[in-house]
């Protein structure tokens, strides 16, 4: 079998047709059951009718299939072979010029994601989509600080999630706090929970620290269900206060002595507008998480996260306090989390045990690998095909998940190191660079 | 005195890897260490840094007693380490790499330690902009090197740098460790397993035998004593 999968050298036409029979032969083998036989009702009594005109077209399509799936392969391999060959670009080179993709592509996403509500401003649906897209961009930001740069595996990533979401759901139902004044409150506590985490997996790494992730995430979920008296338990907490635009609430009828945001700007009231906020507002911390964590990239923390991925041992032996770093990347990282939690929070107005299942977690990051651990462009480009996948899915009923997970086998198929795994250097060169290739690479 | 060990212990786990070690590190000095695998080199070595942290005896460092230090503050002490296996930053570049080692040192020197570890070491400063993890072994060797200067140690330990490396890049690897101690007046801790190159260069050695430090004298002393050449110079490798 393991022949048929992997074969690494081009393939002459013979070999490719004798692949395609092996793949042929393991479909019928498979089809017979499953296709060439099925049961029929025969009045009220079952009986066994064949199907063996659909099974062979099954396999006529399986062996089709295989031979031009390996000729695009092989194509597209000799191609890049060829391109390689040729090409004199050095390896700095390449990487400058993908850098210069990634960020061609960051401007008109971020061009695309400005605009979007101006061309959909009546369509609810697609504004609604496109902010859960962004709400799962900045958990993956926020994951990527503690997954793509320090390298700490966290399976238990949406409980600071929930965290941010419980605190602003408590902090305004009970509290009468407003979004603004909660969200820095609720960020600091999901980062008080992020360093309670960090603190007893210090000395854990890779697969042990994953465990122990997985079990602090599930911990508060489990303390969300169980704790009714503060969460509410399964029934969640509802009526949360949405969040307003500088005190102007997104409603028909402004409570007394307060203007709704329709009669200040003379608009007539519309649902869409609160929507459109949403939307805008999800984007704007999303913006402020990207620039704070590339920033955060270029310091000495940031270089020290990247060394703490790369090895331990030898921030050690540099001389960097290895806690602190492993500290302060659980301590960011939920933060952010925190943040996204609130908004979620704000813009459901109904939060329960539910939305923070470990399927969450893994979805969260799954957008960090399959974006290229650490990439930032990656982890936006991975957001959306994993939030979009599914929703295009819907035409396919049943087949919606089958379709999400072969779209995630298939990136990393093809994308081992994920979408973007090229990484952008720190440090910008001088010496030995040209002026001009200087001044274009800082930025 | 830079380094002293006086009767250390350590164990991994229920292995007991030192059996009472006395070393002495002069200022100025390279002292090698040399012995068969599994004869506990990397792990004195790795006890200077706590990790495993001496279950007893001494170890003063310039004067001050380290045994109890954690392993980061030994780094800022002017301890830089040269790991086995080089442990570079792969995914990072070559000028992060080093300055990644420059991470405790005064940030007013960085540039004047720069300059001096690519001229010692050119390729690192043609790689410059190359991820670490592309180098070849040899290059990556004088990479770990580089990234411990940078931080302006009093002490370089070098563990088995020579290992897996080509016969070129040996040579040049021992060249410069010769180097950094005539010109730079570096003092140089060497665990080897390449005893010969290590022992010519050396000016005083130890001979480890399972966590005991069973010989002890001058490089040419070793080099010519006959229980180290039956061990190690003769039985085989490549020295």
């Amino acid at each position: 079998m393991s022949a048929i999968v992997f074969a690494h050298h081009s393939m002459t036409p013979a070999e490719r047709l004798r692949d395609a029979g092996w793949v042929a032969f393991v479909g019928l083998v498979l089809g017979i059951p499953l296709i060439g036989l099925t049961t029929v009702d025969v009045g009220g009594r079952l009986a066994v009718d064949t199907r063996f005109g659909l099974l062979a077209v099954f396999v006529a399509a399986a062996f089709s299939g295989r031979l031009a799936l390996r000729w695009a392969l092989d194509r597209l391999r000799t191609r890049k072979l060829a391109r390689d060959r040729t090409s004199t670009a050095t390896a700095a080179d390449r990487a400058r010029g993908a850098q210069r993709a990634v960020n061609l592509l960051g401007w008109i996403a971020l061009g695309a994601a400005v605009a979007l509500p101006i061309f959909y401003s009546d369509n609810r649906y697609v504004v609604d989509t496109a902010t859960t897209v962004l709400i799962y961009v900045m958990l993956g930001w926020g994951l990527n600080v503690v997954v793509g740069l320090a390298g700490l595996l966290d399976l238990g990533y949406v409980a600071f999630y929930a965290v941010g979401a419980y605190a602003y759901a408590l902090l305004s139902t009970q509290f009468g706090w407003s979004f603004w004044e909660a969200l820095p409150v609720a960020g600091a506590i999901a980062a008080g929970f992020g360093i309670l985490l960090g603190y007893p997996i210090l000395r854990l790494r890779g697969d042990y620290l994953a465990i122990v992730t997985l079990g602090f995430g599930e911990i508060i979920r489990v303390i969300l269900v169980n704790w009714t008296e503060l969460s509410g338990g399964p029934n969640g907490i509802g009526s949360i206060p949405r969040p307003s635009f500088f005190g102007l609430e997104f409603a028909r009828r402004a409570p007394e002595g307060e203007q709704t945001f329709a009669g200040f700007f003379g608009l007539e009231f519309s649902a869409m507008h609160r929507i459109i906020f949403l939307y805008y507002l999800i984007l704007v911390l999303a913006l402020l998480t990207h620039v704070f964590v590339s920033r955060l990239r270029k310091l000495p923390v940031g270089r020290a996260w990247e060394a703490l991925r790369e090895d331990e041992i030898a921030c050690k032996a540099m001389g960097m306090n290895t806690t602190h770093i492993k500290l302060s990347a659980f301590a960011i990282g939920a933060m952010l989390g925190g943040f996204a939690g609130v908004f979620f929070a704000a813009r459901q107005g109904f939060i329960s045990p539910e939305s923070f299942t470990f399927t969450e977690s893994a979805i969260i990051l799954a957008i960090v690998v399959l974006g290229g651990m650490g990439s930032q462009m990656g982890v936006v480009l991975a957001a959306t095909l994993l939030v979009l996948i599914p929703e295009f899915g819907r035409n396919f009923a049943e087949y919606r998940m089958l379709l999400f997970g072969m779209a995630m086998v298939l990136i990393m198929v093809w994308k081992p190191g994920g979408l973007l795994a090229h990484r952008e250097p720190t440090l910008r060169l001088k010496p030995l660079d040209t002026a001009a290739r200087g001044r274009e690479g800082a930025r | 005195m830079m380094l002293t060990m006086a009767g250390v212990h350590a164990h991994y786990g229920h292995i007991h890897a030192l059996r009472g070690i006395d070393v002495e590190v002069q200022v100025g000095e390279i002292v090698t260490l040399i012995g068969a695998n599994g004869a506990g080199k990397s792990t004195l070595m790795m006890s200077l840094f706590g990790n495993p942290r001496a279950s007893a005896g001494r170890i003063v460092f310039d004067g001050e007693d380290i045994t109890r230090v954690p392993m980061h503050e030994i780094a800022r002490r002017g301890i830089a380490l040269v790991p086995e296996g080089r442990r570079i930053f792969q995914r990072m570049t070559v000028l992060e790499n080093l300055q990644m080692g420059a991470t405790h040192a005064d940030p007013a020197n960085y540039a004047a330690d720069l300059a001096r570890v690519q001229a010692l070491f050119p390729i690192l400063a043609e790689r410059q902009a190359q991820r670490a993890g592309t180098l070849s072994g040899g290059e990556q060797q004088m990479l770990a090197i580089g990234r411990a200067l940078m931080s302006r140690p009093k002490l370089l330990l070098l563990d088995e740098p020579s290992l897996g490396l080509a016969p070129i890049y040996i040579r040049k690897i021992f060249q410069i460790v010769r180097e950094l101690n005539r010109d730079h007046g570096m003092t140089i801790l060497l665990v080897e397993q390449n005893a010969n190159q290590a022992l010519r260069v050396a000016h005083r050695g130890y001979v480890l035998q399972h966590g005991q430090i069973t010989l002890a004298g001058t490089g040419r002393e070793l080099l010519e004593s006959p229980e180290v050449r039956a061990a190690y110079l003769e039985g085989g490798g490549h020295g």
